[in-house]
């Protein structure tokens, strides 16, 4: 990695180390353009997905009622907490109008839903491509055919999507598209922002004209560079990743399901990440279950990342109309690339046991 | 299990020095240990900022910061429900039962020698160790003896006397055998952050340390004024809430006479706060409920022994008597002056524990 050491220089300046650093920053953005199917200038580098939330919503919010556009923005339930938030703020603090359009009992949107939320003064909508707790797939094009008719911009966090789902723009037909390189085997702490042409967004970080005004702040050439890379490598081979990912998490999910027939899966049984499982465990505590599973090399999740023992049941959850008690219990497994069928057949093996005595031990100190 | 690196140690950590210098001992023994903190309470700040003490999320930050510098894996477990259900209710339901409850003790009987341990041996782990000041050794005929800490200022053996024969031969307390400022000097050697942290006091869930304020907000009906009563009747004043005062209390009584009164009982039925003058207070029998016997066996004759009526009391030699149904009487040699219901009476032979109960109200 020579942009750690040799090729110090920023990419802001004009001298001759500088000018290496931003060549390297420029083919990033041609190779991440050339993957999402956009012009390299309506690629912004961000410091990761949230970053890229909150540029895309508030800034499109704000100028958009600065232009006299409108003051209503529309978003899910089942939303990342960098989107939720941000469009929480933007009501509380700053007097925007906030819907939220329900979800199913499976966590996806409708579209004719989405279209009869849209009114005069609706200038932007977030809604989240495939969620990152139960996986399911929202219909994007379809929903950005219908803010098109009605002028609203579309943004769609698209972290969990990238690495497995197409990120074509076009194909998408959205406004504005935020991925994180960690997502896809890339650096921690680095992402991307889709602006489509001709799109105005009133900057979250002011300062520089770095990104064309539209963040400021030095260039972290490595991250991004790195970032590029790792997307090009999902995406040269996205074909055989997918195919290899739905084996994996087929497996996983087949294994799980017959050993515990009483498990409850949520999320699209089809219509969901390739990688990506969750479950149900009703009655029990999914920090408890998560502490097992660690202690035997398996890294899961719950609800959502938590580590502090003081779990709320998962807002997602709780919005597809689980009770809480159930919430508590989520459990979600992902595949990766160099998963192996012997990985799969382990942690069947561990989860069907961990679940099996955690239930036993409740049962015996019921106070 | 002669190989330590066989032996799985889950250690309560609460981010404080005790509970990490214990860990950081274990992992120096060559143990395969895991840390495990009990998010137990968290109070809300609605009502003017007072968090409660334990399991914040700093404490929780120092002992998951403690766990990654010495190398071992770090749990936070949900316990908040059954904490609340079974402590935080107990504490209550006591006070409105104007007696004056030990939570601590009550927490080492449900919680943590029961729902953590039990939580300990479901993750294949051998033994719970926990920060107290406290002993455990094993004796010749393989049985299980609870002792006090080294450290007899620091001595948490009184809030340990429910455990029995099932619970010690699966605890450690790592520090037991070191006074305080050793483990100070501990803490320094390993290196830990919270070396120069200072003691934790009173009652973990309560953020100021101020019982009266937790029960105004969280029972109000506890805090009910009622009469002040002398020995003989005379109605002499009011008290703000019975919950405000234990037996032998001085200070704070709000009433004015020209000698010195004490807390002398409480009566809930009439919810008077009963008091007197120095000659009527003492008393040199009292007796207990919900006994346990360490050794898990009811001893069959009365012996003489010494006994504790307060965590911070001195033993005091006594003969007690085993009772039918769990309990125990006590008759001290000398009279004592703040037996309060609700505290527990702990047996002593020396430093060993050797059981305990909750004290009675005579019911006069």
């Amino acid at each position: 990695m020579p942009y750690f050491s040799e090729i110090y220089g920023n990419p802001s300046s004009s001298h001759s180390f500088g000018r290496k650093a931003e060549q390297a920053v420029e083919d990033a953005r041609e190779l991440v353009a050339s993957i999402l199917n956009c012009k390299a200038s309506e690629i912004v580098f961000t410091s990761g997905g949230s970053e890229g939330d909150n540029l895309a919503i508030r800034g499109a919010a704000l100028t958009r009622r600065q232009l006299g556009h409108g003051n209503h923005i529309i978003t899910t339930p089942v939303e990342h907490s960098a989107v939720s938030r941000t469009m929480e703020q933007l009501a509380v603090v700053m007097d925007f109008a906030h819907s939220v359009l329900p979800v199913d009992d499976l966590g996806m949107v409708d579209v004719e839903e989405f279209a009869e939320l849209c009114k005069p003064g609706t200038t932007i909508a977030s809604i989240i491509y495939a969620n990152n707790e139960v996986g399911s797939i929202n219909p994007i094009p379809q929903i950005a055919e219908q803010a098109k008719a009605r002028d609203v911009w579309l943004h769609t966090d698209a972290v969990q999507a990238a690495g497995q789902l197409s990120l074509d723009v076009h194909a998408l037909g959205v406004d504005l598209m935020s991925i994180s390189g960690h997502k896809f085997y890339g650096p921690k702490g680095v992402g991307a922002l889709y602006i489509r042409d001709g799109l105005n967004l009133l900057p979250s970080q002011t300062g520089g004209s770095h990104e064309s005004g539209r963040r400021a702040g030095t260039h972290n050439t490595p991250f991004i560079v790195g970032m590029a890379k790792a997307l090009q490598l999902a995406y040269d081979d996205i074909d055989t990743r997918i195919a290899h990912y739905t084996q994996m998490r087929d497996r996983l999910v087949k294994g799980i399901c017959s050993r515990m027939p009483d498990v409850t899966r949520t999320g699209h049984p089809e219509n969901r990440l390739p990688s990506h499982a969750s479950f149900i465990f009703e009655g029990l505590d999914s920090s408890q279950l998560l502490m097992h599973l660690d202690m035997k090399g398996i890294a899961a999740s719950g609800g959502s990342a938590c580590k502090t023992g003081n779990p709320e049941p998962s807002g997602v959850l709780l919005s597809m109309g689980f009770k809480p008690e159930q919430a508590i219990g989520s459990l979600r497994l992902s595949v990766g690339h160099k998963t192996t069928t012997d990985d799969i057949d382990y942690a069947v093996d561990v989860v069907c046991e961990v679940v099996e005595k955690l239930y036993r031990l409740n049962r015996e100190t019921l106070l | 299990m002669s190989n330590n690196a066989d032996v799985r140690v889950v250690v309560a950590m609460s981010g404080g020095v005790d509970s990490s210098v214990a860990a950081a001992l274990l992992v120096e023994q060559g143990y395969d240990v895991v840390g495990m903190m009990m998010r137990l309470w968290s109070e809300d700040t609605v009502t003017g900022g007072a968090h409660n003490r334990c399991c914040t999320p700093e404490q929780m930050n120092d002992a998951r910061r403690i766990a990654d510098k010495i190398g071992i894996p770090f749990y936070v477990l949900d316990t908040k429900d059954v904490f609340r259900n079974t402590i935080v209710e107990y504490f209550i339901d006591q006070h409105r039962q104007s007696f004056t409850p030990n939570p601590c003790i009550e927490c080492n009987r449900h919680i943590r020698f029961k729902w953590l341990l039990n939580n300990a041996l479901a993750l294949d782990a051998d033994y719970l160790a926990t920060g107290h000041y406290a002993r455990v050794v094993e004796s010749d005929d393989g049985e299980f003896e609870l002792r006090a800490g080294i450290d007899h200022n620091k001595d948490q053996s009184y809030v340990l006397s429910v455990l029995g024969q099932e619970h010690l031969k699966h605890t450690k307390f790592p520090i037991g055998e070191f006074p305080k400022p050793d483990v100070r000097k501990l803490a320094e050697k390993f290196g830990l952050p919270t070396a120069s942290k200072k003691d934790s006091q009173d009652l973990c869930f309560l953020g100021d340390g101020d019982y009266r304020r937790f029960l105004s907000v969280h029972a109000p009906d506890v805090m009910k004024p009622g009469p002040v009563v002398l020995t003989n009747g005379e109605v002499i004043g009011e008290h703000n809430g019975l919950a405000n005062y234990t037996i032998g209390q001085r200070k704070g009584l709000g009433v004015s006479y020209d000698v010195p009164l004490y807390v002398i009982a409480t009566n809930p039925y009439r919810n008077a706060l009963i008091v007197g003058t120095r000659d009527d207070l003492g008393k040199d029998n009292l007796t207990a409920k919900r006994v346990n016997w360490v050794s898990d066996k009811i001893p069959t004759e009365p012996f003489r022994a010494e006994v504790k009526i307060r965590y911070k009391a001195k033993a005091q030699p006594a003969l007690i008597e085993p009772l039918p149904d769990n309990r125990l009487s006590v008759v001290f040699d000398e009279p004592l002056r703040d037996i309060a219901p609700g505290q527990g009476a702990v047996v002593y032979n020396g430093d060993n524990c050797i059981g305990g109960g909750i004290i009675e109200r005579d019911e006069a």
